[in-house]
């Protein structure tokens, strides 16, 4: 294959979604010369199209430092990338529908405060109202974390983007990765139209990034999901959280302008050799029982959007974070599993720490590559 | 015909969207060949925006509606009397890779597994986006029409400003209904007919359009209508309501006062069933529109999926019909059934329909302004974005009319884009200096149009066939 041109960098992040692209941002702001590599557009995928959940709330024990830390920088992320991101802080909360979940509740806020995070609270059947005034007679309390919040999911990696570029990352779009080998110390990625060289290599390669650590012998069975979201025309305002459920999969939140987004959970097809996902109806009948369940005044909401995106997901449901288990000069940041655009800030903070200085203070270790191998 | 409620079919060879001229000349043929056919369409009753309430008509109202629109009425009758299975009042709001429809009706929504799929969708309005169209009084001059159709209303006091054949066709009816325009304002640029000349002598096959349009031109005039032609510069007046309208015409500013304001600017294909199954689309230069490609039957680059009537290019009504006849008989064919009519006949009278065609869209391109409105102008009525926000966000980097959806959420709120869609690709191509083919459209997604969250609750999939 002939090439027009070789470009060279310190380091080459192959996937231009949230985690790239704050990657790239924190890199360059630590002095190294970034190319970020997408194969679409920055943010089509999940990062564009996730439910802009920023929720600390119910996540799996291991990330809970890593979520902690990345939400620090959202609270500034308004600020750093002169963008407001549609951010807004406001409480995430998972109701439940009767006594034994609210135990089940209780015990994983004891866990966490055990641990020594104490942002998850217990809310019983009167706080809960005063949160969620439009919430159905059976619930009888829930679990929250009060500052969490939510933002707008494609602005957000857009602006990040932004700020990457004008801290000197190059970021370019349309171009496939079709291989990446090793030359003498070096990394060369290429792809059709150009060849990227550089002595480090990120994988933020989403649903797409099994193939990648695959082509050079690391296992990581990235399986491709659709989560599916729904939108409503806009509803008098009635709720200020973020809504989940216990025993059934909700996600559930209005928005600034009065719309109603639902999701949580279900899943649609997807294809990651045409890049394509297809809503899947049937799945959805639940999700829209769910819905009017717990908030009356659903019953009359009409839907008027519905998405679904590409996203890969680990078969234990927590990411891959950290240096390759096999080669020097390889990272990996991918498998969010649907739980990612929260952690995007924090984990390209770490990331960028590690590549630049070899190592990181995160608690990374069971999110590691080998893991699969 | 058979009207089933209880004994819907769950499945069928073909399926057709719309029950305008082309679904229901469709529906007619392919019945007639022998298949299994099921006619989705959301009105109450056949005859889809053409032949709107054709059955319910009053002789005062087909006087004042014309022979055209009466000539719906044997479509209309030749459906309600074919064996097939009409379904009025269906929505549909997804269709599955595996065309595999899911629609709702009566509260509750199901599924239809369709071997053959024909989109007869028909057209939408051109978004005529100018200073004010978004005030109270605003309407289209199709939903004027659609008024005197339906209910036999006629707005009172209303200009009508705009451009294209309909402009002149409403005018007329206004006039014989007894409640003339206020005015008409012509948008159509000078200079055009120019343009159009070289057009007139294949038009002249298809005289009969022409001198159907010469005749309403000279009838409005007659009755005494104000004509202003050329007119450039046209603004709403009115703080939240229309009070009325402002332009230029021939180097002077006039203001015609009026409560109701009529826009129009021609009709462009309903993209978005053939958007949403991703077939392939094409800028139409001529038309200045998007349109699904398809071969001579019109089926699409999406498998077992045809597209007839306007959905497919403007043509009208008559063409549709016979376009709707042609992929019925493509279909019939390719299930090896023997053909009910001559398809060579039908292509020739394709033919001579459309030969006007040409002459209308280089006399009715729309005017620059109304393709690239000013900065200040309000373009994704929805969501109040202008289009000089469209075009920061092209400067910010947004590559397509996607992302731009995504930043500013123009194409988001309940008209899902069809309102505003041409527009906010036009204005981010003319901004890259790009082409329409490169610049695309809106990814359209399911619901194809809103849907209750109840019918969702009530939603009864095919058992067989759920994942």
């Amino acid at each position: 294959m002939t090439h027009g041109t070789e470009k060279t960098a310190d380091l080459v992040i192959v996937g231009g979604g949230i985690h790239g692209c704050s990657a790239a941002m924190f890199a360059a702001q630590r002095g190294l010369d970034v190319i970020v590599v997408e194969k679409d557009t920055v943010a089509r995928h999940s990062s564009g199209v996730n439910a802009g959940g920023v929720r600390r709330l119910g996540r799996h024990f291991a990330e809970v430092p890593i979520s902690q830390k990345s939400m620090e920088i959202w609270y500034d992320l308004p600020d750093m990338v002169e963008d407001d991101c549609g951010f807004q802080v406001a409480p995430q909360i998972k109701v439940a529908e009767n006594a034994e979940e609210l135990e089940k509740l209780a015990a994983r806020a004891r866990t966490l405060r055990g641990m020594g995070f104490e942002h998850e609270v217990i809310l019983d059947h009167k706080e809960i109202r005063e949160h969620l005034p439009a919430v159905a007679d059976h619930v009888v309390g829930g679990l929250g974390s009060l500052t969490d919040g939510f933002a707008q999911p494609y602005q957000t990696t857009f602006a990040i983007s932004r700020r990457a570029r004008r801290d000197g990352a190059r970021i370019f779009e349309g171009q496939t990765v079709t291989s990446v080998r090793k030359d003498g110390a070096d990394w060369i990625v290429e792809t059709a139209e150009t060849r990227y060289r550089a002595p480090k290599v990120l994988n933020c390669a989403g649903a797409w990034a099994g193939k990648l650590a695959g082509s050079l012998g690391e296992h990581a069975p990235v399986e491709a999901v659709a989560p599916m979201m729904l939108v409503t025309a806009r509803l008098p305002h009635f709720c200020d959280a973020v809504v989940g459920a216990t025993g059934r999969p909700l996600s559930f939140k209005q928005m600034p302008n009065g719309t109603v987004v639902i999701g949580g959970g279900r899943r649609g097809r997807a294809d990651t050799s045409d890049d394509l996902s297809e809503m899947l109806f049937p799945e959805l009948r639940l999700t829209a029982e769910t819905a009017m369940d717990l908030f009356p005044i659903m019953r009359g909401a009409t839907i008027v959007r519905s998405w679904s995106g590409v996203e890969g997901r680990m078969p234990d449901d927590i990411p891959v974070i950290g240096m390759s288990g096999k080669h020097e000069g390889l990272y990996h940041a991918f498998g969010f599993s649907m739980h990612g655009f929260q952690m995007g800030p924090g984990v390209g903070s770490l990331m960028a720490e590690l590549i630049a200085t070899g190592a990181t203070q995160a608690p990374i270790a069971p999110f590691s590559i080998t893991r699969f191998a | 015909m058979t009207m089933m409620d209880s004994n819907t079919p769950h499945a069928c060879d073909l399926a057709v969207i719309g029950a305008g001229p082309a679904g229901m000349a469709a529906a007619v043929t392919a019945s007639k060949a022998g298949l299994s056919v099921v006619v989705l369409d959301e009105g109450e009753a056949p005859g889809g925006q053409i032949y709107r309430d054709i059955e319910r008509t009053t002789p005062r109202r087909s006087a004042v509606l014309g022979e055209d629109y009466v000539a719906g009425g044997a479509l209309a009758k030749a459906l309600r009397e074919a064996d097939l299975t009409y379904l009025p009042r269906s929505t549909v709001w997804n269709i599955s890779t595996e065309r595999l429809i899911d629609f709702s009706r009566d509260g509750g929504s199901s599924q239809l597994q369709a071997n053959y799929i024909l989109v007869a969708t028909g057209a939408v309005e051109r978004p005529c986006p100018i200073p004010g169209w978004t005030k109270t009084g605003v309407t289209t001059v199709g939903a004027l029409q659609i008024l005197l159709k339906s209910a036999g209303i006629v707005e009172e006091s209303a200009v009508l400003a705009g451009s294209g054949p309909l402009l002149w066709l409403v005018a007329k009816q206004m006039v014989d209904a007894g409640a003339p325009p206020v005015a008409v304002v012509e948008t159509t640029p000078a200079g055009r007919m120019q343009a159009a000349l070289p057009h007139l002598f294949g038009a002249l096959k298809g005289h009969r359009y022409l001198s159907k349009g010469l005749k309403l031109l000279r009838a409005v005039k007659a009755a005494g209508v104000p004509v202003y032609s050329a007119a450039t510069d046209l603004e709403v007046t009115g703080e939240t309501a229309a009070t009325g309208l402002r332009f230029t015409s021939k180097g002077k500013q006039h203001l015609v006062s009026a409560n109701h304001i009529a826009l129009h600017q021609g009709v462009v294909p309903n993209q978005q069933v053939t958007r949403m199954l991703r077939c392939e689309h094409r800028w139409d230069a001529s038309q200045a529109c998007f349109r699904p490609v398809t071969d001579a039957r019109g089926l699409t680059s999406f498998e077992n999926v045809y597209t007839a009537g306007d959905g497919a290019g403007i043509m009208g009504a008559v063409s549709a019909a016979l376009q709707g006849r042609l992929a019925a008989l493509d279909i019939a064919t390719k299930l090896g059934k023997s053909a009910p009519e001559r398809a060579d006949r039908l292509e020739a009278a394709l033919a001579r329909d459309g030969a006007v065609r040409p002459f209308l869209e280089a006399l009715y391109a729309p005017a620059t302004a109304f393709v690239l409105p000013a900065d200040g102008v309000t373009v994704c009525r929805c969501e109040e974005i202008t289009a000089g926000a469209i075009r920061e966000a092209v400067d910010l980097g947004a590559p397509g009319p996607n992302q731009v959806k995504s930043f500013l959420r123009t194409g988001m709120g309940p008209c899902q884009g069809r309102v505003c869609g041409l527009v906010v690709a036009s204005i981010i191509n003319e901004r890259r200096k790009t082409q329409m083919d490169e610049t695309g459209y809106f990814r359209i997604r399911p619901p194809l149009k809103p849907l209750q969250l109840s019918e969702l609750a009530n939603f009864k999939p095919l058992e067989k066939l759920e994942p």
